[in-house]
Protein backbone atom coordinates (compact mmCIF):
# COMPACT_ATOMS: atom_id res chain seq x y z
CA UNK A 1 0.00 0.00 0.00
CA UNK A 2 1.27 3.84 -0.47
CA UNK A 3 1.14 6.21 1.41
CA UNK A 4 -0.61 9.44 -0.07
CA UNK A 5 1.84 12.79 0.66
CA UNK A 6 0.54 15.10 3.01
CA UNK A 7 -2.29 17.62 1.35
CA UNK A 8 -1.98 20.92 2.73
CA UNK A 9 -5.86 21.91 2.24
CA UNK A 10 -6.65 17.87 2.44
CA UNK A 11 -8.02 15.25 4.90
CA UNK A 12 -5.67 15.51 7.98
CA UNK A 13 -3.71 12.23 8.32
CA UNK A 14 -4.94 9.26 9.57
CA UNK A 15 -4.05 7.75 13.05
CA UNK A 16 -2.73 4.25 12.95
CA UNK A 17 -5.75 1.73 14.27
CA UNK A 18 -8.51 4.44 12.60
CA UNK A 19 -8.80 2.18 9.68
CA UNK A 20 -8.98 -0.69 11.62
CA UNK A 21 -11.93 0.95 13.54
CA UNK A 22 -13.41 2.65 10.19
CA UNK A 23 -13.70 -1.18 8.72
CA UNK A 24 -14.90 -2.28 11.65
CA UNK A 25 -17.71 0.35 11.47
CA UNK A 26 -18.73 -0.53 7.87
CA UNK A 27 -18.94 -4.10 8.79
CA UNK A 28 -21.69 -2.95 11.50
CA UNK A 29 -23.07 -1.17 8.94
CA UNK A 30 -23.38 -3.84 6.65
CA UNK A 31 -24.58 -6.25 9.16
CA UNK A 32 -28.17 -5.51 9.30
CA UNK A 33 -28.30 -7.11 5.62
CA UNK A 34 -26.35 -9.92 6.55
CA UNK A 35 -28.74 -10.59 9.40
CA UNK A 36 -31.65 -10.43 7.17
CA UNK A 37 -30.57 -12.92 4.93
CA UNK A 38 -28.85 -15.12 7.08
CA UNK A 39 -32.48 -15.22 8.95
CA UNK A 40 -34.01 -15.91 5.35
CA UNK A 41 -31.38 -18.61 4.76
CA UNK A 42 -32.11 -20.38 8.03
CA UNK A 43 -35.68 -20.16 7.49
CA UNK A 44 -35.48 -21.48 4.09
CA UNK A 45 -32.75 -24.73 5.18
CA UNK A 46 -34.85 -25.89 7.67
CA UNK A 47 -38.48 -25.13 6.48
CA UNK A 48 -38.26 -25.94 2.83
CA UNK A 49 -39.02 -29.40 3.16
CA UNK A 50 -42.80 -28.39 3.61
CA UNK A 51 -42.90 -27.30 0.18
CA UNK A 52 -41.16 -30.08 -1.25
CA UNK A 53 -43.02 -32.68 -0.09
CA UNK A 54 -46.25 -31.80 0.86
CA UNK A 55 -48.55 -30.98 -2.24
CA UNK A 56 -49.54 -27.76 -2.41
CA UNK A 57 -53.83 -29.10 -1.99
CA UNK A 58 -52.46 -30.65 0.99
CA UNK A 59 -50.78 -27.31 3.09
CA UNK A 60 -53.41 -25.19 2.05
CA UNK A 61 -55.99 -27.99 3.53
CA UNK A 62 -58.78 -27.56 6.31
CA UNK A 63 -56.34 -30.37 8.73
CA UNK A 64 -54.29 -29.41 10.88
CA UNK A 65 -53.45 -33.01 12.79
CA UNK A 66 -49.79 -33.40 12.56
CA UNK A 67 -50.13 -36.56 14.70
CA UNK A 68 -51.34 -38.53 11.25
CA UNK A 69 -48.91 -35.86 9.22
CA UNK A 70 -51.55 -34.07 8.18
CA UNK A 71 -50.41 -30.60 7.92
CA UNK A 72 -53.13 -28.19 6.37
CA UNK A 73 -52.42 -24.45 6.81
CA UNK A 74 -55.83 -23.72 6.56
CA UNK A 75 -57.12 -23.30 10.42
CA UNK A 76 -54.07 -21.46 11.35
CA UNK A 77 -54.49 -18.86 8.51
CA UNK A 78 -58.11 -18.64 9.67
CA UNK A 79 -56.76 -18.56 12.87
CA UNK A 80 -54.12 -15.52 12.24
CA UNK A 81 -57.00 -13.68 9.92
CA UNK A 82 -59.77 -13.57 12.78
CA UNK A 83 -57.87 -12.26 15.51
CA UNK A 84 -55.46 -9.90 13.57
CA UNK A 85 -58.91 -8.19 11.87
CA UNK A 86 -60.54 -8.43 15.33
CA UNK A 87 -57.48 -6.55 16.55
CA UNK A 88 -57.65 -4.28 13.81
CA UNK A 89 -61.38 -2.81 14.12
CA UNK A 90 -60.46 -2.38 17.89
CA UNK A 91 -57.36 -0.67 17.59
CA UNK A 92 -57.21 1.47 14.58
CA UNK A 93 -59.77 3.97 15.65
CA UNK A 94 -59.04 3.78 19.13
CA UNK A 95 -55.53 4.47 18.07
CA UNK A 96 -56.10 6.99 16.08
CA UNK A 97 -58.94 8.95 18.06
CA UNK A 98 -56.72 9.07 20.79
CA UNK A 99 -53.83 10.49 18.48
CA UNK A 100 -56.52 13.01 17.98
CA UNK A 101 -56.95 13.69 21.56
CA UNK A 102 -53.32 13.84 22.02
CA UNK A 103 -52.48 16.12 19.41
CA UNK A 104 -55.42 18.47 19.14
CA UNK A 105 -57.70 18.26 22.21
CA UNK A 106 -55.89 17.43 25.90
CA UNK A 107 -54.31 20.50 27.16
CA UNK A 108 -50.53 20.30 27.39
CA UNK A 109 -50.76 19.06 30.96
CA UNK A 110 -52.73 16.04 30.47
CA UNK A 111 -50.30 15.27 27.35
CA UNK A 112 -47.34 15.70 29.77
CA UNK A 113 -49.04 12.49 31.75
CA UNK A 114 -50.44 10.54 28.94
CA UNK A 115 -47.45 10.45 26.44
CA UNK A 116 -45.56 8.45 28.87
CA UNK A 117 -48.39 6.25 29.87
CA UNK A 118 -48.18 5.17 26.30
CA UNK A 119 -44.30 4.23 26.71
CA UNK A 120 -45.56 2.31 30.02
CA UNK A 121 -47.80 0.29 27.33
CA UNK A 122 -45.38 -0.63 25.06
CA UNK A 123 -43.47 -1.96 27.97
CA UNK A 124 -45.51 -3.99 29.03
CA UNK A 125 -44.43 -7.44 28.17
CA UNK A 126 -46.94 -9.28 26.33
CA UNK A 127 -46.30 -12.72 28.55
CA UNK A 128 -47.95 -10.11 31.34
CA UNK A 129 -50.71 -9.05 29.29
CA UNK A 130 -50.96 -12.64 28.06
CA UNK A 131 -51.32 -13.94 31.66
CA UNK A 132 -53.62 -10.91 32.50
CA UNK A 133 -55.58 -12.29 29.53
CA UNK A 134 -55.67 -15.64 31.22
CA UNK A 135 -56.44 -14.83 34.32
CA UNK A 136 -58.60 -12.11 33.94
CA UNK A 137 -60.09 -11.27 30.89
CA UNK A 138 -61.07 -14.90 29.55
CA UNK A 139 -63.46 -15.30 32.89
CA UNK A 140 -65.45 -12.12 32.46
CA UNK A 141 -65.49 -12.90 28.24
CA UNK A 142 -67.14 -15.83 29.52
CA UNK A 143 -69.94 -14.56 32.12
CA UNK A 144 -70.56 -12.35 29.04
CA UNK A 145 -72.15 -15.30 27.58
CA UNK A 146 -69.42 -16.91 25.37
CA UNK A 147 -69.30 -20.66 25.64
CA UNK A 148 -65.41 -20.18 26.66
CA UNK A 149 -63.56 -17.04 27.47
CA UNK A 150 -60.36 -18.07 25.54
CA UNK A 151 -61.69 -16.90 22.21
CA UNK A 152 -60.31 -15.10 19.03
CA UNK A 153 -61.77 -11.92 20.22
CA UNK A 154 -60.07 -12.50 23.77
CA UNK A 155 -56.87 -12.58 21.84
CA UNK A 156 -57.95 -9.36 19.44
CA UNK A 157 -58.67 -7.27 22.21
CA UNK A 158 -54.90 -8.35 23.93
CA UNK A 159 -53.37 -7.48 20.30
CA UNK A 160 -54.71 -4.17 19.68
CA UNK A 161 -53.76 -3.04 23.46
CA UNK A 162 -50.34 -4.44 22.69
CA UNK A 163 -50.48 -2.78 19.20
CA UNK A 164 -51.73 1.11 20.45
CA UNK A 165 -48.32 2.38 21.08
CA UNK A 166 -47.14 1.67 17.58
CA UNK A 167 -50.95 3.13 15.98
CA UNK A 168 -50.99 6.04 18.32
CA UNK A 169 -47.53 7.01 18.33
CA UNK A 170 -47.21 6.87 14.22
CA UNK A 171 -50.45 8.92 13.65
CA UNK A 172 -49.45 11.65 16.20
CA UNK A 173 -46.62 12.08 13.93
CA UNK A 174 -48.30 12.32 10.80
CA UNK A 175 -51.15 14.80 12.43
CA UNK A 176 -48.23 17.09 13.91
CA UNK A 177 -46.85 16.76 10.22
CA UNK A 178 -50.00 18.66 8.99
CA UNK A 179 -48.73 22.40 8.62
CA UNK A 180 -50.63 25.10 11.35
CA UNK A 181 -51.43 26.96 8.50
CA UNK A 182 -53.62 24.31 7.23
CA UNK A 183 -55.58 24.68 10.70
CA UNK A 184 -55.32 28.26 10.73
CA UNK A 185 -56.56 28.93 7.62
CA UNK A 186 -59.75 26.21 8.18
CA UNK A 187 -60.75 28.48 11.54
CA UNK A 188 -60.54 31.48 10.11
CA UNK A 189 -62.97 31.42 7.37
CA UNK A 190 -65.11 29.97 10.14
CA UNK A 191 -65.14 26.23 10.41
CA UNK A 192 -65.57 24.98 14.26
CA UNK A 193 -62.56 22.52 15.86
CA UNK A 194 -63.99 19.35 14.70
CA UNK A 195 -64.82 20.63 11.02
CA UNK A 196 -61.15 21.14 10.72
CA UNK A 197 -60.29 18.07 12.17
CA UNK A 198 -62.44 15.93 10.17
CA UNK A 199 -62.38 17.97 6.75
CA UNK A 200 -58.89 19.14 6.63
CA UNK A 201 -56.32 17.59 9.47
CA UNK A 202 -57.43 13.95 8.85
CA UNK A 203 -57.52 13.87 5.09
CA UNK A 204 -54.23 16.04 4.65
CA UNK A 205 -52.07 13.25 7.27
CA UNK A 206 -54.24 10.35 5.50
CA UNK A 207 -51.24 8.38 4.11
CA UNK A 208 -49.38 8.77 7.61
CA UNK A 209 -52.54 7.34 8.97
CA UNK A 210 -52.50 4.47 6.34
CA UNK A 211 -48.76 3.63 7.95
CA UNK A 212 -49.55 3.78 10.79
CA UNK A 213 -52.37 0.87 10.24
CA UNK A 214 -50.41 -1.19 8.58
CA UNK A 215 -47.74 -1.38 11.01
CA UNK A 216 -50.11 -1.94 13.97
CA UNK A 217 -51.66 -4.95 11.72
CA UNK A 218 -47.61 -6.08 10.79
CA UNK A 219 -46.84 -5.70 15.29
CA UNK A 220 -50.40 -8.01 15.78
CA UNK A 221 -49.44 -10.81 12.94
CA UNK A 222 -46.50 -11.61 14.72
CA UNK A 223 -47.29 -11.27 18.17
CA UNK A 224 -47.11 -14.60 19.93
CA UNK A 225 -47.36 -15.25 23.70
CA UNK A 226 -50.47 -13.45 24.19
CA UNK A 227 -52.33 -15.17 21.95
CA UNK A 228 -50.70 -18.47 22.07
CA UNK A 229 -52.51 -18.04 26.27
CA UNK A 230 -55.97 -16.70 25.16
CA UNK A 231 -57.16 -17.69 21.82
CA UNK A 232 -58.00 -21.53 23.20
CA UNK A 233 -55.62 -22.92 20.74
CA UNK A 234 -58.32 -25.02 19.01
CA UNK A 235 -56.64 -25.73 15.17
CA UNK A 236 -60.06 -25.77 13.58
CA UNK A 237 -62.16 -23.41 11.32
CA UNK A 238 -65.17 -21.91 13.32
CA UNK A 239 -68.56 -22.20 11.11
CA UNK A 240 -68.68 -18.66 9.29
CA UNK A 241 -70.63 -16.15 11.16
CA UNK A 242 -70.32 -13.25 13.80
CA UNK A 243 -70.13 -16.39 16.30
CA UNK A 244 -66.54 -16.93 14.81
CA UNK A 245 -64.82 -14.30 16.62
CA UNK A 246 -65.99 -15.80 19.67
CA UNK A 247 -64.86 -19.26 18.98
CA UNK A 248 -60.93 -20.76 19.88
CA UNK A 249 -58.98 -20.42 17.05
CA UNK A 250 -54.94 -21.05 17.34
CA UNK A 251 -52.36 -18.59 15.15
CA UNK A 252 -49.75 -19.41 13.08
CA UNK A 253 -47.31 -17.97 15.67
CA UNK A 254 -49.11 -19.87 18.55
CA UNK A 255 -48.45 -22.91 16.41
CA UNK A 256 -44.83 -22.78 15.86
CA UNK A 257 -44.37 -21.61 19.94
CA UNK A 258 -46.59 -24.87 21.17
CA UNK A 259 -45.32 -27.31 19.10
CA UNK A 260 -41.68 -26.81 18.26
CA UNK A 261 -41.34 -27.94 21.86
CA UNK A 262 -42.20 -30.99 21.08
CA UNK A 263 -41.37 -32.29 17.57
CA UNK A 264 -38.50 -34.68 16.71
CA UNK A 265 -35.75 -32.48 14.48
CA UNK A 266 -35.81 -33.16 10.56
CA UNK A 267 -39.21 -34.78 11.41
CA UNK A 268 -41.48 -33.12 8.54
CA UNK A 269 -43.20 -31.45 11.48
CA UNK A 270 -40.41 -29.77 12.64
CA UNK A 271 -40.10 -28.41 8.40
CA UNK A 272 -43.62 -27.14 8.47
CA UNK A 273 -43.09 -25.33 11.92
CA UNK A 274 -40.54 -23.46 9.73
CA UNK A 275 -42.32 -23.26 7.30
CA UNK A 276 -44.75 -21.25 8.91
CA UNK A 277 -42.19 -18.93 10.15
CA UNK A 278 -40.83 -18.41 6.86
CA UNK A 279 -44.64 -17.66 6.02
CA UNK A 280 -44.54 -15.34 8.44
CA UNK A 281 -41.31 -13.89 7.35
CA UNK A 282 -42.44 -12.87 3.97
CA UNK A 283 -45.58 -11.40 5.27
CA UNK A 284 -44.05 -8.97 7.67
CA UNK A 285 -41.37 -8.52 4.81
CA UNK A 286 -43.89 -7.54 2.40
CA UNK A 287 -45.70 -5.54 4.73
CA UNK A 288 -42.56 -3.49 5.73
CA UNK A 289 -42.09 -2.81 2.39
CA UNK A 290 -45.05 -1.67 1.42
CA UNK A 291 -45.27 0.82 4.45
CA UNK A 292 -41.46 2.02 2.95
CA UNK A 293 -42.46 1.87 -0.44
CA UNK A 294 -45.36 4.45 0.55
CA UNK A 295 -43.57 6.75 2.80
CA UNK A 296 -40.02 6.11 2.13
CA UNK A 297 -36.94 4.46 4.38
CA UNK A 298 -37.07 7.36 6.35
CA UNK A 299 -41.04 7.33 7.70
CA UNK A 300 -41.04 4.03 7.74
CA UNK A 301 -38.16 3.76 9.83
CA UNK A 302 -40.37 5.61 12.38
CA UNK A 303 -42.06 2.64 13.19
CA UNK A 304 -39.47 1.70 15.64
CA UNK A 305 -39.63 4.56 18.13
CA UNK A 306 -43.44 3.31 17.78
CA UNK A 307 -42.52 0.13 18.95
CA UNK A 308 -40.40 0.81 21.62
CA UNK B 1 -77.68 19.21 13.98
CA UNK B 2 -75.69 22.91 14.32
CA UNK B 3 -72.58 22.77 13.92
CA UNK B 4 -71.43 23.86 17.48
CA UNK B 5 -73.64 20.62 18.42
CA UNK B 6 -71.47 18.56 15.92
CA UNK B 7 -68.29 20.04 17.55
CA UNK B 8 -69.47 19.50 21.69
CA UNK B 9 -70.45 15.98 20.48
CA UNK B 10 -67.71 15.14 18.39
CA UNK B 11 -65.09 16.25 21.39
CA UNK B 12 -67.05 14.58 24.03
CA UNK B 13 -66.59 11.09 21.38
CA UNK B 14 -62.96 12.09 21.16
CA UNK B 15 -62.43 12.47 24.71
CA UNK B 16 -64.73 8.92 25.60
CA UNK B 17 -62.13 6.91 23.34
CA UNK B 18 -59.18 8.54 24.87
CA UNK B 19 -60.62 7.39 28.69
CA UNK B 20 -61.23 4.18 26.92
CA UNK B 21 -57.50 3.98 25.57
CA UNK B 22 -55.42 5.39 28.74
CA UNK B 23 -57.65 3.57 31.81
CA UNK B 24 -57.04 0.20 31.18
CA UNK B 25 -53.56 1.02 30.74
CA UNK B 26 -53.87 2.53 34.67
CA UNK B 27 -56.27 -0.33 35.70
CA UNK B 28 -54.17 -2.94 34.16
CA UNK B 29 -50.88 -1.81 35.93
CA UNK B 30 -52.74 -1.08 39.26
CA UNK B 31 -54.31 -4.54 39.55
CA UNK B 32 -51.01 -6.31 39.09
CA UNK B 33 -49.39 -4.31 41.95
CA UNK B 34 -52.62 -5.30 43.69
CA UNK B 35 -52.91 -8.79 43.37
CA UNK B 36 -49.08 -9.48 43.02
CA UNK B 37 -47.36 -7.26 45.69
CA UNK B 38 -49.10 -9.68 48.45
CA UNK B 39 -46.55 -12.21 47.65
CA UNK B 40 -43.32 -10.33 47.10
CA UNK B 41 -41.18 -11.19 50.23
CA UNK B 42 -37.36 -11.69 50.56
CA UNK B 43 -37.84 -15.22 50.90
CA UNK B 44 -39.99 -14.62 46.84
CA UNK B 45 -37.12 -12.82 45.43
CA UNK B 46 -34.11 -14.93 47.08
CA UNK B 47 -34.97 -18.42 47.45
CA UNK B 48 -34.80 -21.60 45.27
CA UNK B 49 -38.45 -22.51 43.96
CA UNK B 50 -39.51 -25.78 46.26
CA UNK B 51 -42.20 -28.46 46.16
CA UNK B 52 -42.69 -28.34 42.30
CA UNK B 53 -42.57 -25.18 41.99
CA UNK B 54 -45.49 -24.26 44.06
CA UNK B 55 -43.47 -23.03 47.23
CA UNK B 56 -40.45 -20.81 47.81
CA UNK B 57 -39.14 -18.05 45.24
CA UNK B 58 -38.30 -17.56 41.97
CA UNK B 59 -34.37 -16.25 42.31
CA UNK B 60 -33.16 -18.78 39.46
CA UNK B 61 -35.78 -17.36 36.83
CA UNK B 62 -34.53 -13.69 38.07
CA UNK B 63 -31.05 -14.18 38.17
CA UNK B 64 -31.10 -16.17 34.22
CA UNK B 65 -33.53 -12.48 33.00
CA UNK B 66 -30.80 -10.65 34.42
CA UNK B 67 -27.79 -12.45 32.62
CA UNK B 68 -29.87 -12.38 29.84
CA UNK B 69 -30.22 -8.79 29.46
CA UNK B 70 -26.32 -8.38 29.93
CA UNK B 71 -25.84 -10.75 27.41
CA UNK B 72 -28.46 -9.07 24.97
CA UNK B 73 -26.51 -5.78 25.99
CA UNK B 74 -22.81 -7.78 25.11
CA UNK B 75 -24.35 -8.60 21.95
CA UNK B 76 -25.97 -6.27 20.92
CA UNK B 77 -24.69 -3.08 21.61
CA UNK B 78 -21.33 -2.59 20.09
CA UNK B 79 -22.36 -3.99 16.89
CA UNK B 80 -25.57 -1.56 16.80
CA UNK B 81 -23.54 1.86 18.02
CA UNK B 82 -20.92 0.91 15.47
CA UNK B 83 -23.85 1.03 13.10
CA UNK B 84 -25.74 3.82 14.05
CA UNK B 85 -22.19 5.54 13.94
CA UNK B 86 -21.91 3.91 10.22
CA UNK B 87 -25.70 5.02 8.98
CA UNK B 88 -25.04 8.98 10.69
CA UNK B 89 -21.33 9.99 9.63
CA UNK B 90 -19.77 7.09 6.80
CA UNK B 91 -22.91 6.42 5.20
CA UNK B 92 -23.30 7.76 0.99
CA UNK B 93 -27.04 8.43 0.03
CA UNK B 94 -26.74 5.44 -2.29
CA UNK B 95 -28.22 2.37 -2.80
CA UNK B 96 -26.10 0.22 -0.11
CA UNK B 97 -26.99 2.74 1.96
CA UNK B 98 -30.53 2.58 1.32
CA UNK B 99 -30.56 -1.44 1.21
CA UNK B 100 -29.26 -1.07 4.95
CA UNK B 101 -31.98 1.02 5.72
CA UNK B 102 -34.65 -1.34 4.18
CA UNK B 103 -32.60 -3.62 5.88
CA UNK B 104 -33.38 -2.28 9.31
CA UNK B 105 -36.93 -1.49 8.84
CA UNK B 106 -37.57 -4.98 8.19
CA UNK B 107 -35.73 -6.47 10.95
CA UNK B 108 -38.10 -4.44 13.07
CA UNK B 109 -40.33 -6.12 11.95
CA UNK B 110 -39.60 -9.77 11.85
CA UNK B 111 -42.04 -11.49 14.83
CA UNK B 112 -40.26 -12.65 17.74
CA UNK B 113 -41.19 -16.11 17.45
CA UNK B 114 -39.11 -16.08 13.89
CA UNK B 115 -36.21 -14.94 16.12
CA UNK B 116 -36.56 -17.49 18.03
CA UNK B 117 -36.77 -20.37 15.09
CA UNK B 118 -33.95 -18.43 13.48
CA UNK B 119 -31.91 -18.52 16.67
CA UNK B 120 -32.58 -22.39 16.92
CA UNK B 121 -31.75 -22.93 13.03
CA UNK B 122 -28.65 -21.03 13.39
CA UNK B 123 -27.03 -20.95 17.19
CA UNK B 124 -28.16 -23.82 19.18
CA UNK B 125 -27.94 -26.41 16.15
CA UNK B 126 -25.87 -24.97 13.33
CA UNK B 127 -23.09 -23.20 15.42
CA UNK B 128 -23.71 -25.95 18.10
CA UNK B 129 -24.18 -24.14 21.04
CA UNK B 130 -26.97 -26.27 22.06
CA UNK B 131 -29.77 -24.51 24.55
CA UNK B 132 -27.65 -22.10 26.14
CA UNK B 133 -27.30 -18.60 27.82
CA UNK B 134 -24.62 -17.59 24.52
CA UNK B 135 -27.35 -18.96 22.14
CA UNK B 136 -30.21 -16.74 23.75
CA UNK B 137 -28.11 -13.67 23.96
CA UNK B 138 -27.18 -13.89 20.61
CA UNK B 139 -31.09 -14.28 19.17
CA UNK B 140 -32.26 -11.61 21.79
CA UNK B 141 -29.29 -9.40 21.03
CA UNK B 142 -29.84 -9.73 17.03
CA UNK B 143 -33.52 -9.09 17.94
CA UNK B 144 -33.08 -5.61 19.81
CA UNK B 145 -30.38 -4.24 17.02
CA UNK B 146 -32.83 -2.21 14.94
CA UNK B 147 -34.49 -0.37 17.92
CA UNK B 148 -30.76 0.65 19.16
CA UNK B 149 -29.77 1.19 15.76
CA UNK B 150 -32.56 3.87 15.12
CA UNK B 151 -32.11 5.44 18.41
CA UNK B 152 -28.54 5.62 18.36
CA UNK B 153 -28.49 6.92 15.21
CA UNK B 154 -31.07 9.76 15.83
CA UNK B 155 -29.24 10.81 18.82
CA UNK B 156 -25.81 11.01 16.98
CA UNK B 157 -28.01 12.93 13.71
CA UNK B 158 -28.70 15.63 16.76
CA UNK B 159 -25.51 16.51 17.31
CA UNK B 160 -24.96 19.73 15.57
CA UNK B 161 -22.63 20.31 12.72
CA UNK B 162 -20.58 23.14 13.61
CA UNK B 163 -19.23 20.28 16.60
CA UNK B 164 -17.84 18.57 13.74
CA UNK B 165 -16.64 21.75 11.73
CA UNK B 166 -14.87 22.96 14.51
CA UNK B 167 -12.78 19.58 15.66
CA UNK B 168 -12.10 19.12 11.83
CA UNK B 169 -10.60 22.77 11.31
CA UNK B 170 -8.67 22.23 14.46
CA UNK B 171 -6.99 19.24 12.55
CA UNK B 172 -8.40 16.69 14.30
CA UNK B 173 -9.52 13.43 12.16
CA UNK B 174 -13.11 11.84 11.14
CA UNK B 175 -12.89 9.29 13.79
CA UNK B 176 -11.17 11.61 16.51
CA UNK B 177 -14.37 13.93 15.78
CA UNK B 178 -16.43 10.80 16.16
CA UNK B 179 -14.81 9.52 19.33
CA UNK B 180 -14.19 12.62 21.03
CA UNK B 181 -17.12 15.46 20.34
CA UNK B 182 -19.88 13.31 18.51
CA UNK B 183 -20.18 10.62 20.78
CA UNK B 184 -20.16 12.29 24.17
CA UNK B 185 -22.79 14.70 22.82
CA UNK B 186 -24.88 11.84 21.66
CA UNK B 187 -24.44 9.71 24.53
CA UNK B 188 -27.78 10.26 26.58
CA UNK B 189 -29.69 9.15 23.54
CA UNK B 190 -27.84 6.53 22.83
CA UNK B 191 -28.29 5.04 26.47
CA UNK B 192 -31.80 6.04 26.34
CA UNK B 193 -32.27 3.65 22.51
CA UNK B 194 -29.88 0.80 24.58
CA UNK B 195 -32.07 0.83 27.99
CA UNK B 196 -35.33 0.59 25.80
CA UNK B 197 -34.17 -2.13 24.12
CA UNK B 198 -32.74 -4.01 26.69
CA UNK B 199 -36.23 -3.69 28.83
CA UNK B 200 -37.50 -5.14 25.20
CA UNK B 201 -35.56 -8.06 25.42
CA UNK B 202 -36.04 -8.59 29.31
CA UNK B 203 -39.74 -9.11 28.62
CA UNK B 204 -39.39 -11.47 25.74
CA UNK B 205 -40.52 -14.82 25.59
CA UNK B 206 -40.94 -16.28 22.54
CA UNK B 207 -37.26 -15.76 21.42
CA UNK B 208 -36.13 -17.75 24.01
CA UNK B 209 -38.09 -20.53 24.25
CA UNK B 210 -36.50 -22.95 21.70
CA UNK B 211 -32.72 -21.17 22.50
CA UNK B 212 -31.99 -21.11 26.03
CA UNK B 213 -35.62 -20.96 28.58
CA UNK B 214 -35.87 -24.59 30.57
CA UNK B 215 -38.68 -24.91 32.54
CA UNK B 216 -36.88 -25.92 35.99
CA UNK B 217 -33.46 -25.75 36.68
CA UNK B 218 -32.30 -26.76 40.78
CA UNK B 219 -29.06 -24.95 40.22
CA UNK B 220 -27.91 -21.60 38.73
CA UNK B 221 -25.98 -21.73 35.47
CA UNK B 222 -22.20 -22.12 35.91
CA UNK B 223 -21.52 -21.40 32.12
CA UNK B 224 -23.02 -19.69 29.16
CA UNK B 225 -23.11 -22.85 27.56
CA UNK B 226 -25.57 -23.97 30.71
CA UNK B 227 -29.67 -23.74 29.87
CA UNK B 228 -31.73 -20.81 32.29
CA UNK B 229 -34.74 -20.29 33.87
CA UNK B 230 -36.23 -17.12 32.91
CA UNK B 231 -39.14 -14.50 34.22
CA UNK B 232 -41.18 -14.68 31.00
CA UNK B 233 -40.51 -18.45 30.67
CA UNK B 234 -41.59 -19.07 34.16
CA UNK B 235 -44.63 -17.04 34.51
CA UNK B 236 -45.74 -18.98 30.52
CA UNK B 237 -44.75 -22.33 32.72
CA UNK B 238 -46.62 -21.75 36.12
CA UNK B 239 -49.81 -20.12 34.92
CA UNK B 240 -50.19 -22.53 31.77
CA UNK B 241 -48.18 -25.63 32.06
CA UNK B 242 -48.28 -26.76 36.14
CA UNK B 243 -51.88 -27.33 37.63
CA UNK B 244 -52.75 -26.07 40.73
CA UNK B 245 -50.20 -23.36 41.36
CA UNK B 246 -50.93 -21.15 43.28
CA UNK B 247 -52.39 -17.84 42.54
CA UNK B 248 -49.82 -15.32 44.29
CA UNK B 249 -46.97 -17.12 42.67
CA UNK B 250 -48.01 -16.04 39.64
CA UNK B 251 -49.39 -12.59 40.40
CA UNK B 252 -46.04 -12.24 41.93
CA UNK B 253 -43.82 -13.30 39.18
CA UNK B 254 -45.74 -11.65 36.95
CA UNK B 255 -45.27 -8.09 39.10
CA UNK B 256 -41.49 -9.27 39.29
CA UNK B 257 -41.59 -9.25 35.61
CA UNK B 258 -43.05 -5.89 34.97
CA UNK B 259 -41.05 -4.08 37.71
CA UNK B 260 -37.93 -4.70 35.96
CA UNK B 261 -39.04 -4.05 32.25
CA UNK B 262 -41.09 -1.32 34.09
CA UNK B 263 -37.63 0.35 35.59
CA UNK B 264 -35.83 -0.16 32.50
CA UNK B 265 -38.32 2.12 30.62
CA UNK B 266 -38.36 4.53 33.24
CA UNK B 267 -34.96 4.58 33.29
CA UNK B 268 -34.62 5.27 29.51
CA UNK B 269 -37.15 7.70 29.54
CA UNK B 270 -35.76 9.70 32.46
CA UNK B 271 -32.75 10.00 30.90
CA UNK B 272 -33.87 10.89 27.84
CA UNK B 273 -35.79 13.89 30.16
CA UNK B 274 -33.12 15.53 31.87
CA UNK B 275 -30.73 15.11 28.57
CA UNK B 276 -33.16 17.45 27.12
CA UNK B 277 -33.43 19.64 30.25
CA UNK B 278 -29.62 19.45 29.74
CA UNK B 279 -28.42 20.30 26.06
CA UNK B 280 -27.18 23.66 26.05
CA UNK B 281 -27.48 24.00 21.75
Amino acid sequence: MTTAPPHPSGAPPRRRGETAIELLIWLAGISAIAIVALIFFFLLREGINTFLDIPLRQLFGVRWYPIEEQFGLMPLLVGTFLVTIGAVIIAVPLGVVAAIYLGEIAPLWLREILKPLIEILAGIPSIVLGFLGWVALAPIIQNAGAPTGLTAFTGSLLLAYMSLPTIISISEDALYAVPKEYRDGSLAIGATQWQTIWRVVLPAARSGLVIAVMLGIGRVIGETMAVLMVTGNAANIPNFGLSMFFSPVRTMTATIAAEMGEVARGSLHYSVLFGIGLILFLITFTVNWLATRLVGVEGARRQQGGRL
Amino acid sequence: MSRQQSQRLAVALITTVAVLVFVPVIAIIGYLIISGIGALNWEFLTAMPRNGMKEGGIMPAIVGTLILTMGTALVSMPVSLLAAIYLAEYAKDNRLTRTIRMAIVNLAGIPSIVYGLFGLGAFVLAAGFGTSIIAGSLTLGIMTMPVVISTAEEAINAVPQQFRTVSLSLGASKWQTIRHQVLPHALPGILTGMILGLSRAAGETAPILFTVAAFYVPTLPSSIFDQTMALPYHLYVISTQVPGMPLTIQYGTALVLLLITLTLTLLATGVRTSMRRRRDW
